[in-house]
């Protein structure tokens, strides 16, 4: 039991110490019935067996660097610096808490204060916190703020907006006195969510770039909010568009919220990662999560602590806030590692490289005859329409260990028009090669 | 004096805004393909006002920053509640590799079967180990857990008639039971705890009624002791058609010895990050699967995983859920849960076995009660035990020394130790809540002893100034918290150029 | 200055003339709370029932609610809390007053203690 420090000695001199003659003595307040169950689970092994174990389960999946890869639709293949992930596995930020105690967590305080500064300069908001679980989740808090914010109880979501962040918004404030007018799903880029804000509206949540891929200036529609007294919540799946695009907050957003896990985070099947979330100053009474500020200590000394922590759940209980208390610390820490890395010029021509992929992918794939791309402008991730259901096709193109995309009908089930469409991304990990690949491969299994 | 004697590192350390550089940058790309942009005039005409670092700068901040973290790699803490265990290395290995690093949360889900595989074991493991026949993976830490554990029961309720109005929660609870319920849109109502630091059975009896939805218990309880009522309790719950709530932020006192579902709980969250170690990380991620009865098990969220006949399936939507005959109240997560949490733990389990969970959880229990034996006499506990992984004082022993709480677990730190958990639970004044957990070995528990006891006997003696000045040999010494809070400062600023004085 | 009354809830009232009120929270409570980090106040012209939330007071470890001990609408609040909370704590019955109300109902003033049976109150604590 290499886990286990004492020894059976110790054990002993322990019990004897305590005053009781044998363990059991210590769990007699457990009822007997419930005592000492046989529980039918092998028994403890060695670092090897346990390898071996995970390791045929690992080499039953298909990896994505192992083949030309094209999957997005919320989460991102972004290359991650070695040292990134050296960096986290250190075993002072691998193995502490949440910073309780100030003056010995200066490290995950300090980097956290990065980590939200960072983010508000992404989002082009003024301030942030240290963290969500996820971008989905970031966007359900976002909606929940918005209704605070504003004494508002009506929550315009868009019809381009992610389906499982819609769900998962839907889901979490069904228990709630809020309500929820989803807009039907926006197919052409037809749709304007302004015509839908009222004066009891709170906020009206819209991606950029959309779920679609399509890119929309939200200036139009943030005056619109502003109009109604209603606030604009943005959510963005894809953080490294913004090394490119005007940020949502430059446009007029109140709230921005995240998916982090294009930086610094491996796929992982899709958690954990990291939620973003900022929002203006005048707010952050109303801002769900932790949040580090600057302080000063008894020498003068300038560090970090904790604040604004009457908002939380160990205070506020069921006032809180939100009933956050884990989130993503580590996520974070190489989230916000990877951005200091690239800095402005690197995160930009990551942007850059992104969006010059995709528009190769784009052309490319636009030439194979009954498939045509759907947008007229994307960062690294369009939809394509297939004369066909698109389902079967990427099945096929993985059989040939090719990962094509999404079949839109994995998320919008039961939809027709979803049928024929697949999203489809770039990243900097594409090559030209690989496009080749999935070009020709996809043309073949067209015909 | 005692303690491990180690002198904090004292760096100082910038911030990356006041290092790095706005054309600096640590990672080399390739030059982009010349294109016709397709940004729909969207693009930003300057870069982001954002710092970069070199790879060796980016290197060293970092090391330095952590450097002024205290971790249980650095040495004991003894944080109660919050489970400070070893984090095993082999954990982090396996989760990298790539075939679990590096896959997709949506590619095909033939391209996947071994991560779902995966899933399917690690929920057949909690299934045992809780005597829960049902697990609903997603949620992301526990808070997330509680939550979808009240969503599920809300569920099932409203399926059956009616969602009832009230859930019933200790005064000794977590923050985030009575936050969780609230957003299920419950009135909380609180129950005292009786005189032997357990919920009180009559109170619990008066307060239940038809409009209760769920008690929410903490079993072993935040006070470190086991509920010895606990089929009394769930009797008297089941009786009004009540779900047994337990919130498993202290399993790891128990897994392996006692199954959650023998003592009548219907609905449980696991902190994988808790009782099965995969790393806290300075605040998350965590990861906070749910043990559902089988009235439960139906109205669980997606996703969620059916053996089919050509492997494991995974049911992503509530259209595909409802065509098997299943009632999901929604979804609450973007894809599948902390796949990657899952890995770890996983291993953490099946390094340890049935056997070694067992002995884990005795010999954590083992240590909490020595701990106590060796303090009785100068820190008398709360509550009498036998007590379970962790022991609670309150701050009678400081009676009359003019040292606090507070005082008391920052002169700790200069005694090279992170301060247990102070001031919670709140049913006890000043508490100290002592988790040595099982990965402390008997020469360390008893250095922490001999700290602790040295360190009561001098609050004895009128050292009150040498308290409340500690700690003098972390990287910082203690902060002024009103002034963060008054005038918050939550990012980063040029300093404007003529120096405007903040105080 | 006119004589104080207190709620249960440890907050003071102080009638001005003219049916107004200003609201503070006791100096029990200000201890009780510790330094005061923040003050939200109600919006004047708004409207409260007798034990309705009407503000929030929240310290470096707690947070309260702060209830009308009147019904009335909100006639001024103390705006110089925003920059210097902290005046709650150095001034809870003078400066750092909270808010002013219309009383509804100024009958509901005999509800409330006197300084003396707020005094023997507290020693219930």
């Amino acid at each position: 039991m290499r886990y286990l420090p004492l020894t059976d000695a110790d054990r002993r001199l322990m019990l004897s110490e305590i005053g009781v003659s044998d363990v059991e003595a210590l769990f007699g307040d457990v009822p007997e019935s419930a005592r000492a169950p046989e529980i039918d689970l092998p028994a403890h092994a060695g670092e090897i067996e346990v390898e071996r174990s995970l390791a045929a389960l690992a080499s039953r999946n298909m990896a994505a660097g192992s083949v030309p890869f094209f999957v997005g639709a919320g989460r991102y293949r972004h290359h991650v610096p070695a040292s990134v992930d050296a960096l986290i596995q250190r075993g002072e930020f691998l193995t502490s808490y949440t910073p309780y105690q100030p003056e010995i967590s200066q490290g995950t305080l300090q980097s956290l204060f990065e980590f939200q500064t960072q983010v508000a300069l992404l989002t082009g908001l003024d301030i942030a916190n240290a963290s969500m679980y996820d971008g989905a989740t970031a966007c359900l808090e976002g909606v929940r703020m918005a209704t605070r914010v504003t004494g508002r109880r009506r929550v315009v979501v868009s019809g381009a907006l992610h389906p499982q962040y819609r769900r998962v918004v839907e889901t979490g404030v069904a228990f709630q006195p809020i309500e929820i007018d989803a807009l039907a799903v926006d197919y052409d880029g037809g749709e304007d969510p302004a015509e839908a804000v009222d004066d009891r509206t709170a906020c009206v949540v819209v991606q950029y770039p959309d779920f679609f891929g399509r890119l929309r200036d939200l200036g139009g529609l943030a005056a619109a909010c502003r109009r109604a007294g209603a606030l604009l919540a943005v959510a963005v799946t894809e953080v490294v568009a913004l090394g490119l695009l005007r940020t949502p907050g430059e446009m007029g957003a109140d709230i921005v919220t995240g998916e982090g896990g294009s930086l610094g985070n491996p796929l992982s099947f899709g958690g954990p990662s990291v939620g973003l979330f900022s929002c203006r100053d005048r707010h952050v009474r109303q801002m769900p999560g932790r949040l580090v500020g600057e302080a000063r200590d008894a020498d003068g000394q300038r560090g970090w602590v904790l604040t604004l922590v009457a908002r939380e759940q160990h205070i506020r209980r069921e006032k809180a806030t939100s009933n956050i208390c884990t989130s993503a610390g580590l996520c974070a820490l190489a989230f916000s590692i990877h951005l200091s890395l690239l800095g402005a010029v690197g995160l930009r021509r990551l942007a850059r490289l992104n969006h010059g992929l995709a528009v190769s992918l784009a052309e490319r794939l636009d030439a194979v005859p009954g498939v045509s791309v759907r947008n007229t402008d994307f960062f690294n991730e369009f939809t394509v329409a297939l004369d066909r259901p698109a389902a079967p096709v990427i099945d096929a193109l993985a059989q040939r260990r090719i990962l094509g995309g999404v079949p839109v009908s994995r998320l919008l089930p039961g939809e027709a028009a979803a049928e024929p469409l697949v999203l489809v991304a770039a990243t900097e990990t594409a090559t030209e090669a690989g496009i080749e690949t999935y070009a020709a491969a996809l043309a073949e299994a067209m015909r | 004096m005692t303690g491990t004697d180690r002198p904090a590192l004292r760096f100082e350390e910038p911030l990356i805004f006041e290092l790095g550089a706005a054309d600096r940058s640590g990672v080399d790309l390739a030059e982009p393909p010349a294109c016709e942009e397709r940004l729909g005039g969207l693009a930003r005409a300057a870069p982001l006002d954002l710092p970069g670092l070199s790879e060796p700068e980016a290197v060293r901040h970092y090391t330095r920053l952590s450097q002024k973290n205290y971790g249980i790699d650095s040495g004991f803490y003894p944080l109660g509640s919050c489970t400070m265990k070893h984090n095993p290395r082999l954990n982090e290995k396996l989760a990298r590799l790539s075939g679990f690093a590096d896959i997709h949360p949506l590619q095909p889900v033939d391209t996947v079967q071994g991560a779902l595989a995966l899933m399917a074991i690690l929920s057949r493991w909690l299934t045992r180990l809780t005597g829960l026949p049902a697990i609903c993976l997603s949620p992301a830490a526990g808070a997330h857990g509680e939550a979808t554990g009240l969503m599920t029961i809300r569920a099932a309720l409203e399926a059956a008639g009616g969602a009832r109005r009230r859930v019933l929660v200790p005064d000794s609870a977590h923050g985030t039971n009575p936050a969780s319920a609230a957003m299920c849109g419950y009135e909380v109502v609180s129950v005292p705890l009786g005189r032997r630091g357990r919920v009180d059975l009559a109170a619990l009896r008066r307060a239940l009624d038809e409009d209760v939805a769920a008690f929410m218990l903490t079993n072993p309880n935040t006070c470190g002791l086991f509920e010895d009522e606990i089929l009394a309790q769930a009797e008297a719950v089941h009786d009004v058609g009540a779900h047994f709530y337990c919130d498993g932020a202290n399993f790891n006192a128990i897994v392996g010895r006692v199954r959650p579902g023998d003592l009548g709980i219907d609905c449980m969250h696991l902190n994988l990050h808790k009782t099965f170690s995969t790393p806290h990380g300075g605040g998350g991620p965590g990861s906070g699967p749910v043990a559902l009865s089988a009235a439960l098990a139906p109205h669980a969220p997606v996703p969620f995983l059916v053996d089919g006949p050509d492997g494991v399936a995974l049911v992503e939507t509530e259209e595909e859920a409802a065509a098997g005959g299943a009632a999901p109240f929604g979804r609450i997560k973007g894809f599948h849960g902390q796949f990657g949490m899952f890995v770890r733990a996983l291993a953490f389990m099946m390094s340890h076995g049935a056997d070694g969970l067992r002995q884990a959880s005795t010999d954590a229990v083992l240590g909490a009660n020595y701990v106590a034996a060796r303090l009785a006499d100068r820190m008398p506990p709360a509550y009498d035990g036998p007590h379970m992984h962790e022991v609670l004082f309150d701050d009678r022993f400081l009676e009359g020394s003019g040292v606090s709480t507070l005082d008391f677990a920052k002169a700790m730190i200069d005694a090279g130790y992170h301060p247990p958990t102070i001031y919670f639970p709140l049913v006890v004044h000043g508490a100290i809540l002592i988790e040595p957990t099982e990965s402390e070995g008997k020469p360390g528990l008893d250095a922490f002893v001999a700290t602790l006891r040295d360190l009561a006997q001098r609050a004895g003696q009128g050292k009150a100034e040498d308290f409340a000045a500690a700690p003098r040999t972390a990287p910082r010494r203690r902060f002024d918290e009103t002034g963060a809070a008054r005038r918050p400062r939550l990012r980063w600023q040029a300093e404007p150029a003529t120096g405007r004085a903040d105080e | 200055m006119a004589e104080l009354r207190f709620s249960e809830d440890h907050e003071w009232v102080r009638v001005e003339g003219g049916g107004i009120a200003v609201v503070g929270i006791s100096d029990y409570a200000q201890e009780q709370l510790g330094d005061v980090v923040f003050v939200e106040l109600p919006e004047p012209g708004r409207s409260f029932a007798r034990g309705d939330e009407a503000a929030v007071v929240e310290s470096v470890k707690a947070a309260s609610e702060v209830y009308a001990p009147v019904t009335g609408e909100i006639v001024a609040v103390n705006g110089p809390l925003d920059e210097e909370p902290g005046l709650v704590n150095s001034a809870p019955t003078g400066e750092g007053w909270f808010f002013s109300i219309r009383m509804s109902d100024p009958s509901e003033l005999d509800g409330l203690m006197d300084a003396a049976a707020y005094e023997s109150y507290l020693g219930r604590f």
